[in-house]
């Protein structure tokens, strides 16, 4: 029988939940909610006696302090009820810990098709309208891609009955089954790859058809009981040839056109040429560079013990459609990456990006979320994701602008730690064998993220399947985590990944071309439910499992201690050298696939890129006098949505678990200004430490996505370098997301400048990792970020993503006693600023509050003036000499100087004279050009001599004083330009999100 | 002498166990991380560990089977059902419990402290929901109660520590608060930059609990349950404002200092306190 669980925090205790909700209420619709208390439900799907469920009710689930419950309805006191709940199938961890403690304390087992289902109702007064309350159901609390709400109003309501007995199972009544698919013309398979949702290339298709009519294949295929391709076998094909895990776009060949020079190139391969290339000339450079390329994340050394790890993804149409599925499944899965390169990775850090449209969007056009919640959704899906994990989350960037209306972007990147050595072997080096078990540990596989690849890899439309939204469960992942780590240092691990895009499909699928070949018993494979077609587990990207393979001498141990740590582990199949990947489901056959043919020639994707300079373009610099009140433009300037605040994110994640932060996300007297970069020191027994810096400047793409590429690294070169990071060991990860670059005369008409854009950003990657001496450990390519939003009159409007580029570096510290931070520190110490000021105000914050402008000079970047300056900083930071340092960045000179004076709650006199500058400069370029290769840097008087003696002949300028109280700019000829007390400051920067918590 | 042994929990959402682990040792401890299944005795498993062997018990931060049912409390069931036992038995025998965040959540549902002389055991105090309605991750002031029996705290007057939670508001009747008070079982409370009582202010009092109450201990104060993390506090650097303190220390001449963050204290407390009882 099932019964229903209520709970509720007693009347008269604040109810934070509610009152959360009651808040949004107010922000997102302007309602009214006079009261919003919640009910917590918990569906019990099993036989308890009357007994036991008084037994759970009082020892598991009430606490006596705070809560009453019944099994009784305990709505009394509302106008309005909303009840929300899961749709079948959807991750309720709660329900399964639930279920965990019943069958703990009951000494009971619950049948396989037995459950506890979570929901909550929410008590609601206030004078609202059905339609009212409806929004704040559908708009506020529900999801309807992954949630179902009812409403009942004061009327309606019968408590004897209650909210009823609501049981989300998920009931297939459907027999698994494998079925051939014809292929007897190219349209023919073309066609149902269109009805299966198959996104087969329509170029891929004559070369699969061949594959499957040449005459060895058939008979072989004929040996074992099979004749035309399975849809296990094309589906498989499907998910591997998909751009996302086969990086198609990256690899294919670009004709690059120069519109204005006449100009063409042919760029074979970006990926091989600007990405493996020079990263694989620095890494015979740079001997701390251990393993890139080939895992799921790099590897550098950080020390003779350890290695570090560290990989970056996006998660963007996914959080698009459900923000907070999409965002803690994000970042949960690129914690399995680390953990599922070399042997095996500790995790040590997470961290974060969100491009979103505005916060505060009153436009014309409907994205399918709007901005506000969706920004709200993925912040705390990376909350519960990070903190939940035990990792701490101590840096991220947030972009708001109009383009990413159509399809948000979800940054994440995860960096772990492992001795260098695991059993006397090096621990980066993996590989598979024939006789080795496949297990596959963690999660259940159900019909979660099917066809989630070939998703990410298409535009988004009102049709895309919603079945690839997902809930990660880091509770889950944390037990595999800690399991995991135990295996691998008692050596039972030969071979370790995760099952991300493309689930078994490209874990085994992969995995096995080291040992050349697999047989997978899909029956041995556990289910969460029954009903599953074999294409189905096969590709499932159901969350929180890794594919291990283990000796069969070691599996006894290894199951030990996966039931020790209350993870489930399963043998599912031997790696073998047979030259196939063979597919068996009740002992018959369902694949067989030549290990070979995926490596196989596949036609290359081809892209027409054609570049149009920014200047023949239209592009200009806008016609505008100085400014008369300098005062009030700061004042502006730091509320803009890109520089002001945005505490509230950064304070929600957790930075100080594992007890090794050194430099916080938020520094300063009153802790609450944005450090350039972050230190963790990952072995605590070490005072060697990790630095990691990321930038994000998608607005200079609109100029030229080459200089953008420039100015994205160097400004993160320079934010580790401010903080003690070491020239000598930068490790990069380029993350690129795209809008589609296929031309099509309609649907993507300038789809060749986008794909020209591509190009350019890419050489500049190339030219600048080289020219600065930056591997790129890791990286990864989102295309398609585009969406089609709905305008005023029922028409859809095509919203493409500016071209963006997140770049990480992370640089290992000798010495964290060293490091410094941003805040000025002491009154009376000197002001200087290193590197130039140049006319390069194209693409700046001040262009853009300036009535939306653009300008044509764009920040370049010169590194044979700067890395010299770098070097030379670098050595005065060591040198202890150095009391706050800053990369200036967004907003320019006015706007950093601001900062590290609002940061050490203390003034600057600053003289704008000896501001070092290329040529004669007005006072707005000089206060808000965002050229790069500069910082603000303060000493100590007594250090005045040594410290410009670090750089002879370079452009470096003592150009104030930290003083007591107010921030002031005067002009060459001692006229002042600006007086603002810091209370000022401080306030117009935090206001804008100031209410936020 | 014999080694002074210590044991942190792990396992089920269990985090901060290896830097609870670092700072035992740093206060001298021998230290052990033990998945609670290792002390468990069940049909699955043979004890691995026993607790009598320890002195030191830690129940370390996290989120024990994710919290979802209200912070340490599926953890505490889980503990009162298998170890209930084996951990009155440690407590009679005078040893030491620690309990940090999601520990000190599992601790008063595990009633063991306030664990009043009247009542012993019973849930009497909870640890609920931040007024904020969210996870806060902040560096408070706390100063510390010198009437309290609290072994941990010995000769500390103040200490600055982050806290990192989402429930960590101190809440139970006026009448329980007022005995807490009474008996000086209230060790720790959130104070502003002038030292004052923060009185209920964000975020000098991150979570909204009664009496600025941040840790409390039982009446012997050997169990000592407190948010805060002593061991995110290691070493000086973890401290939000170290290139600040440094700088200003480099100024007025002073070069070198100790390395060990504030936090050690209340590791280095507890394992005195053992290392006197053995010596006697």
């Amino acid at each position: 029988m099932v019964s229903r669980l209520e709970i509720r925090l007693k009347r008269d205790l604040f109810d934070a939940d509610g009152a959360t909700v009651k808040r949004k209420a107010k922000e997102y619709f302007d309602f009214d909610v006079k009261d919003l208390r919640v009910i917590r439900i918990l569906t019990i799907d099993t036989d308890l006696t009357p007994d036991q469920c008084a037994f759970v009710r009082k020892n598991i689930f009430t606490n006596p302090v705070t809560e009453e419950s019944s099994f009784e309805s305990l709505a009394d006191y509302f106008d309005w009820l909303i009840w929300v709940g899961f749709r079948p199938g959807v991750r309720d961890t709660a329900g399964s810990t639930a279920v965990e403690a019943i069958e703990d304390f009951l000494g009971l087992k619950f049948k396989p098709d037995e459950a506890v289902y979570t929901s909550k109702l929410y008590e609601i007064t206030g004078s609202l309208t059905y339609e009212q309350v409806n929004r704040i159901a559908g708009d506020l609390l529900a999801n309807d891609l992954i949630q179902e709400w009812k409403i009942f109003s004061r009327d309606d309501w019968q408590p004897e009955k209650g909210i009823g007995f609501i049981i989300p199972k998920v009931i297939l009544a459907h027999d698994p089954q494998v079925r051939a698919i014809a292929i007897g013309s190219n349209e023919e398979l073309q066609q149902i790859s269109l009805d299966r949702n198959l996104a087969l290339q329509e170029r891929d298709i004559p070369v699969i058809r061949q594959y499957f009519l040449r005459k060895e294949i058939l008979s072989e295929r004929e040996n074992v009981g099979l004749n035309l391709p399975t849809d296990v076998e094309l589906e498989y094909i499907s998910q591997a040839r998909s751009d996302h895990c086969n990086h198609n776009t990256f690899r294919g060949m670009f004709k690059y056109h120069d519109l204005g020079t006449g100009e063409k190139t042919t760029v074979d391969n970006l990926f091989k040429e600007c990405i493996e290339a020079p990263t694989l000339k620095l890494k015979k450079e740079k001997d701390w560079v251990i393993s890139v390329l080939w895992d799921n994340a790099g590897v550098g050394r950080f020390d003779d013990d350890f290695s570090y790890v560290v990989t970056a993804e996006t998660h963007n149409s996914p959080s698009n459609m459900e923000a907070y599925g999409g965002s803690i499944t994000g970042i949960v899965g690129i914690y399995r990456d680390p953990m599922g390169t070399g042997k095996g990775a500790r995790l040590v850090l997470g961290m974060y990006g969100y491009c979103t449209g505005p916060r505060d969007y009153d436009g014309r056009l409907k994205p399918h979320m709007h901005p506000r919640r969706l920004l709200d959704g993925v912040i705390e899906g990376v909350r519960d994701g990070g903190n939940k994990s035990g990792i701490p989350t101590p840096f991220g960037s947030v972009i708001f602008d109009e383009s990413y209306l159509g399809k948000c972007l979800l940054f994440v990147t995860a960096l772990g730690i492992m001795p260098s050595l695991i059993d006397d072997k090096p621990s980066h080096k993996k590989t598979t064998s024939p006789g080795d078990l496949i297990i596959m540990s963690g999660g259940r596989v159900g019909k979660d993220g099917i066809h989630g690849v070939t998703a990410a890899s298409e535009t988004y439309t009102e049709n895309t399947p919603a079945g690839h939204v997902q809930i990660g469960d880091p509770y889950t992942q944390k037990k595999m985590h800690d399991f995991l780590l135990e295996v691998r240092d008692e050596g039972l691990i030969t071979f370790i990944t995760d099952n991300g895009g493309g689930g078994l499909s490209s874990s085994i699928g992969e995995s096995a071309l080291l040992s050349n070949g697999c047989r997978v018993d899909m029956d041995k494979i556990p289910l969460k439910y029954e009903g599953l077609d074999q294409w189905e587990i096969w590709i499932s990207e159901s969350q929180e499992r890794m594919t291990i393979a283990v000796k069969p001498e070691h599996l006894k141990r290894f199951m030990e201690l996966s039931a020790k740590h209350a993870v489930e582990s399963s043998v599912i199949g031997e790696y073998n050298d047979s030259g196939y990947l063979e597919l068996k489901y009740k002992q018959k056959t369902c694949a067989f696939i030549r290990m070979d043919f995926l490596e196989s020639d596949f036609p290359q994707w081809e892209f027409e890129a054609e570049w149009v300079a920014p200047h023949l373009r239209g592009l200009t610099e806008p016609v505008m006098s100085e400014p008369q009140d300098h005062a009030g433009l700061l004042i502006d300037m730091l509320a803009r949505p890109n520089i002001c605040a945005r505490n509230w994110i950064t304070r929600q994640y957790d930075h100080e678990v594992q007890g090794g932060s050194v430099i916080k996300p938020l520094i300063g007297k009153r802790r609450d200004v944005p450090s350039d970069a972050i230190v963790v020191r990952p072995i605590l027994e070490s005072e060697q430490g990790i630095a990691v810096s990321q930038t994000l400047n998608p607005v200079y793409s609109k100029i030229d996505t080459y200089h953008m590429t420039a100015i994205t690294i160097d400004e993160a070169i320079r934010k580790v370098i401010a903080v003690g990071g070491d020239l000598d060991h930068l490790g990069g990860l380029d993350n690129f997301c795209w809008p589609t670059v296929e031309y099509h005369p309609t649907k993507n008409p300038d789809g060749k400048y986008k794909a020209a854009q591509l190009v350019r950003a890419n050489w500049a990657l190339k030219e600048y990792c080289l020219a600065f001496g930056v591997p790129l450990l890791s990286g990864k390519d989102s295309m398609y970020i585009d969406g089609n939003l709905e305008g005023p009159y029922g028409e859809r409007h095509k919203v493409s993503g500016l071209p963006t580029l997140m770049f990480t570096l992370c640089s290992v510290i000798k010495d964290i006693n060293k490091c410094i931070t941003m805040d000025v520190k002491i009154p009376g110490d000197l002001v200087y600023i290193l590197g130039e000021t140049k006319n390069e105000l194209g693409g700046s914050e001040y262009y853009q509050m300036q009535n939306n402008s653009i300008g044509l000079n764009v920040p370049k970047v010169d590194v044979d003036t700067c890395l010299p300056q770098y070097q030379a900083l670098q050595k005065a930071i060591a040198s202890g000499m150095i009391a706050s340092c800053h990369a200036v960045s967004r907003g320019g000179l006015a706007v950093n100087l601001a900062t590290v004076s609002m940061a050490g709650e203390l003034g600057i006199t600053i003289n704008l004279a000896n501001v070092p500058a290329s040529s004669k400069l007005t006072i707005s370029q000089l206060l808000y050009s965002e050229s790069c290769g500069r910082f603000i840097i303060t000493v100590a008087p007594e250090h005045k001599e040594t410290f410009e003696g670090c750089f002879q002949g370079m452009s470096l300028g003592l150009v104030g004083k930290v003083v007591s109280t107010n921030f002031i700019i005067f002009n060459k000829d001692e006229t002042m330009i600006l007086k603002q007390n810091l209370f000022n400051l401080k306030q117009a920067w935090k206001e804008p999100f100031g209410d936020l918590i | 002498m014999k080694h002074i042994k210590a044991l942190v929990l792990t396992g089920y959402g269990l985090n901060c166990d290896r830097e609870i682990d670092f700072s035992l040792k740093l206060a001298g401890a021998e230290s052990h991380r033990v998945h609670i299944n290792d002390l468990i005795i069940s049909n699955d498993f043979n004890a691995a560990v026993s607790l009598r062997d320890y002195q030191i018990l830690v129940f370390g931060g996290g989120f024990s089977w994710a919290d979802d049912h209200g912070a340490g409390v599926l953890m505490a069931a889980k503990l009162k059902h298998h170890l209930g036992p084996q951990i009155e038995e440690f407590i009679a025998s005078g040893k030491l419990i620690l309990a940090i965040c999601n520990g000190f959540q599992c601790l008063v549902n595990l009633g063991l402290v306030p664990a009043f002389e009247d009542d012993k055991h019973k849930r009497r105090i909870a640890l609920t929901y931040n007024d904020s309605g969210n996870f806060i991750d902040a560096w408070v002031r706390l100063a510390i109660n010198p009437a309290s029996p609290c072994i941990f705290t010995r000769g500390i007057n103040y200490m600055e520590l982050p806290v990192r939670h989402g429930e960590g508001k101190v809440y139970g009747s006026l009448d329980d608060i007022k005995q807490l008070n009474d008996n000086n079982q209230i060790v720790m409370q959130y104070v502003d930059e002038n030292g004052e009582r923060a009185n209920g202010i964000w975020p000098q009092n991150p979570n909204g609990s009664l009496l600025d109450i941040a840790g409390i201990c039982d009446s012997t104060g050997r169990i000592f349950g407190m948010m805060p993390h002593p061991e995110a506090f290691n070493h000086y650097t973890n401290h939000p404002d170290w290139t600040r303190i440094k700088e200003e220390k480099s100024r007025a001449g002073k070069k070198t200092f100790s390395r060990e963050g504030d936090g050690i204290k209340i590791f280095r407390n507890a394992v005195d306190y053992i290392k006197n009882r053995v010596g006697g």
